[in-house]
């Protein structure tokens, strides 16, 4: 079962310059493991002790992973997946 | 160097004022490859903070959808900074992830001036750049 991977520039560095790449995985964890294989270091910007970065935002089918069990998330043949860095910071008196 | 119309800074400001005390952002998308700031998208901050700001992740969605649909990228990635100088925080600099933009960043701290300022950050590396007003639409 194949999934469309839609990559954000910053992070094509990993993909040889592709803008969307095809992994396979029933849930967006083993999806994220699958592509690891053929585009070392993707995982480690995406995941960190095994959950999803706080801001890198993953979408299935438009939909924001975080409200479909983030990496948990399952897959299905055909689905899409959309990986978007978070835009945001903030003033030094922040944290 | 950032070359931008004067109509798009005072948006920017306009914008930053509005939301003060809490912090403004937002976009300027160009033409892919132009380094040319044309379409002003104000962001909500879904932080409503004074001292954070985070596009709402659908909200980044659609714009990212948007841009990749009308072949544009986000040529000036802007927010204010509403108590502290035009500079960007380490929190700026940990979270910037589009090294082709110009990071504009806007102070509101006092109410009768301003300071517009533009850098460049890639890899955790803050570059401080002329910003060139230009007139016209």
């Amino acid at each position: 079962m194949a999934v469309e991977v839609r990559i954000p520039t910053i992070l094509r560095q990993y993909t040889g310059g592709a803008k969307t790449v095809e992994g396979t995985g029933d849930t967006l964890a083993a999806l994220i493991d699958d592509l690891e294989t053929r585009h070392p270091g993707l995982r480690d910007r995406l995941v960190e002790n095994g959950s999803l970065r706080r801001f890198v935002n993953v979408y299935v089918n438009d939909e924001d992973v975080r409200f479909l069990g983030a990496e948990k998330a399952t897959l299905s043949d055909g689905d899409c997946v959309t990986v978007l860095p978070a835009v945001a910071g903030g003033a030094p008196a922040a944290r | 160097m950032l070359t931008i119309r004067r109509d798009l800074v005072d948006a920017i400001v306009e914008h930053a004022r509005k939301d003060h005390p809490d912090e403004a952002c937002g976009v300027i998308a160009g033409p892919a490859g132009s380094d040319r700031p044309e379409r002003f998208i104000p962001m909500l901050n879904a932080a409503r903070s004074p001292t954070f700001y985070e596009f709402d992740s659908m909200d980044l969605l659609r714009l990212y959808r948007e841009m990749d649909d009308n072949d544009e990228e986000p040529v000036v990635i802007y927010h204010s900074h509403t108590a502290t100088e035009a500079y960007p925080s380490r929190t700026d600099i940990a979270y910037a992830n589009e090294p082709g933009a110009h990071y504009v960043l806007v102070s509101t701290r006092d109410d009768d001036t301003h300071e517009f300022r533009s850098f460049r950050i890639v890899d955790g590396e803050v570059t401080e750049e002329e910003v060139q007003v230009i007139d016209g639409e």
